[in-house]
């Protein structure tokens, strides 16, 4: 059966401009910076699909144009069908987006910033309730519920963060770099939960440098180098001659071979 | 959408009013003001006042037998002393420890008798007065002193007088005078106290946002970009209204006590001026809001947008002590269409109680029509990665 293609890029573009300062650290007398350069890929509805790249590679900037926050300078993206250039609320009505930018408010607690994301999504109160419930206990956040942000460990602010980003229980979801900076048994959850999200039928974009996380999760793998996708496959073909370390770094040499 | 608006609003008043320092910190410029007011206030009158029943102890050298009716003054105590004492009451005088000391020429009667100002080739019989202008008795006993002496001086060659007797000559009423002197001074503090409750609700609610990372997780909501920033202009627009009021109960009330050692303050305004007041209020709340926002947007942080917010603070202060020069408030409409002006002037003119609606309904329609531009405004503004992520 042909799998249906729910996340598109094509020849996503983005520059930025660079101060004195940062083309100083930079070494470089380019006033522009291509943080993305005509990137292309597709992603299959019910799949996981890991983009992997080195720092600075375009990986965050990818996902930031994808949901939205960023606006590409070239190329499109459709999520679903909806365009992130002419139709960027409707994309942010189908996604949920996960990074490390963006923070909860730390007066507050979970169960208020549930309530809170949820009416902006547009969610049934009795389907936030029974949610809230469901999720709350899946993470253990239910004993946080009432304790503000600013008082939880950095574990429990990550748990909280990941589930309010799928208040509205969105059918595609993008994580950036989802376990960094967390202890290996709140990273094993989150693992945990991308592939019970999977199970769900849920399409997963996952950005990462770790490549044991794309090893054991990914479906399909990209790999983003200087700003373009330079390879995009799935994880068994990518791994047939060898583990995807060493099929990264072939590919590494080969770029700077054609430099 | 209409709920989203309604989301943030509900929101934003969580956050402030959930949060106890926050609240107080916008209550505690009203409950300052109140406190110190009052206290100058007290401690004026005090100071230029000395207790009722304080009896003055006037020294005095060559006592003339004209001026023997001081000595039925019940508020005064003579004592006439010996020239050579006159050195040793000048030195109780520096010590706070007498009052005051007086001296007359020998003679005084019969030399200002035969004084003649026509004819005279001498100065005139001078009469000397030694007081400590640091000692609050001593300067009220020189008054009485001056005055009196002034007025037996005068009662030789009256030919006339002017407001003599207990008649009222002033024909303004307390309500008129109070509202003139309230006039003067409470566009100014009005601005001022809006403007600094505003500063510090919507920088912390914008730029501290954006600080903390807080508000690129509300823009990958669906939610319209509109909606956020009119949610937030109206909600931190009452934020700034409550502070603005608790600092405005605060002045109302201790006026009467500031002023309480000049004359009787009394307010004759009724519920319509405080209405028209309220109107301009908040019309130009929602403006200040919008500048302040606008600020707060393109900081990258609270302290920065307090910063930058500080120039407009000084031309909003300002402008609002452009009600004393001029002679009331302008008659040609245009002149309310400039911004904080037109809110100045008609505070001045609902304080004095002479104002026409006209002008109150242009102020409204101009400061409301601007505001809406500055939503545009900051809806662009928060649409922008350039302004919102750097």
């Amino acid at each position: 059966m042909e799998q249906r293609v729910i996340v598109k890029a094509a020849g996503l573009r983005k520059t930025f401009k660079l101060s004195k300062k940062q083309q100083t650290i930079q070494k470089t007398k380019d006033k522009v910076k291509v943080a993305v350069d005509g990137l292309d890929f597709e992603a299959y509805e019910g799949e996981i699909f890991g983009i992997l790249g080195p720092n600075g590679a375009g990986k965050t900037t990818t996902l930031r144009m994808l949901s939205t926050l960023i606006k590409p300078d070239g190329g499109d993206a459709w999520i679903d069908g909806s365009s992130v250039v002419s139709n960027p609320e409707e994309v942010r009505g189908k996604i949920g987006f996960l990074t490390s930018e963006l923070k909860l408010e730390d007066f507050f607690t979970p169960n208020y910033l549930f309530d809170f994301f949820s009416e902006l999504h547009g969610v049934a109160p009795e389907v936030r309730d029974a949610r809230k419930k469901a999720m709350f206990e899946r993470f253990g956040i239910d004993e946080f519920a009432e304790v503000k942000v600013a008082n939880m460990s950095t574990g429990m602010k990550q748990k909280t963060s990941l589930v309010i980003s799928l208040v509205h229980d969105p059918d595609i979801i993008i994580f950036d770099e989802p376990t960094n900076g967390l202890d290996v048994l709140t990273a094993r959850v989150v693992t945990d939960y991308l592939k019970e999200l999977k199970e769900r039928g849920k399409t997963i974009l996952l950005s990462t440098h770790i490549f044991s996380l794309v090893e054991k999760l990914c479906d399909r793998v990209g790999i983003v180098m200087d700003g373009r996708m330079v390879l995009s496959d799935t994880l068994e073909n990518l791994t047939k001659d060898g583990d995807l370390e060493d099929k990264f770094f072939e590919i590494c040499a080969e770029m700077e071979a054609n430099k | 959408m209409k709920s989203d608006l309604i989301t943030i609003i509900k929101k934003e008043f969580a956050r402030f009013f959930g949060d106890k320092r926050m609240v107080a910190t916008a209550l505690l410029p009203g409950v300052l003001i109140y406190v110190m007011y009052s206290f100058m206030g007290s401690s004026m009158t005090e100071m230029y006042e000395p207790d009722d029943d304080y009896v003055y102890e006037i020294n005095i050298v060559n006592m003339p037998q004209s001026l023997a009716f001081l000595e039925e003054v019940e508020e005064v105590e003579i004592s006439k002393i010996e020239a050579k004492e006159a050195d040793a009451v000048k030195d109780a005088i520096r010590e706070d420890e007498a009052d005051i000391l007086v001296v007359f020429p020998e003679n005084f009667d019969v030399e200002m008798l035969s004084y003649d100002v026509m004819t005279a080739t001498t100065p005139a019989p001078n009469v000397e007065i030694y007081y400590n202008s640091a000692d609050t008795e001593s300067s009220s006993a020189y008054s009485i002193m001056h005055e009196t002496l002034n007025q037996y001086e005068q009662a030789f060659a009256n030919k006339f007088d002017i407001c003599q007797g207990d008649k009222e000559y002033d024909l303004a009423s307390d309500e008129d005078v109070s509202a003139m002197i309230i006039s003067m001074v409470m566009p100014m503090l009005v601005l001022m106290m809006l403007f600094t409750g505003c500063l510090s609700a919507s920088a912390e609610s914008i730029a501290g946002e954006k600080e903390r990372g807080t508000i690129a997780t509300l823009l990958v909501t669906p939610m319209k970009r509109r909606d956020l920033a009119l949610g937030k202009m109206i909600s931190l627009s009452v934020i700034g209204l409550f502070s603005g009021i608790s600092s405005f109960a605060g002045i109302m009330l201790s006026l009467p006590k500031l002023m309480g050692g000049l004359e009787d303050v009394k307010f004759g305004y009724d519920v319509a001026d405080y209405g028209v007041l309220l109107l301009v209020i908040v019309a130009t709340t929602l403006l200040i809001v919008g500048m302040i926002s606008i600020i707060s947007a393109f900081a990258k942080s609270v302290k920065e947008a307090s910063n930058m917010a500080t120039p407009l603070m000084l031309v909003v202060t300002l402008t609002g002590v452009t009600n004393m020069m001029g002679n009331g408030m302008p008659q040609e409409w245009y002149w309310y269409l400039i911004p904080i002006y037109n809110t100045t002037q008609c505070m001045n003119g609902v304080f004095s109680m002479d104002y026409q609606m006209l002008p109150v309904v242009i102020t409204c329609i101009a400061n409301v029509v601007y505001s809406g531009v500055l939503v545009v405004v900051l809806t662009k503004m928060f649409g922008s990665e350039r302004i919102m992520y750097t």
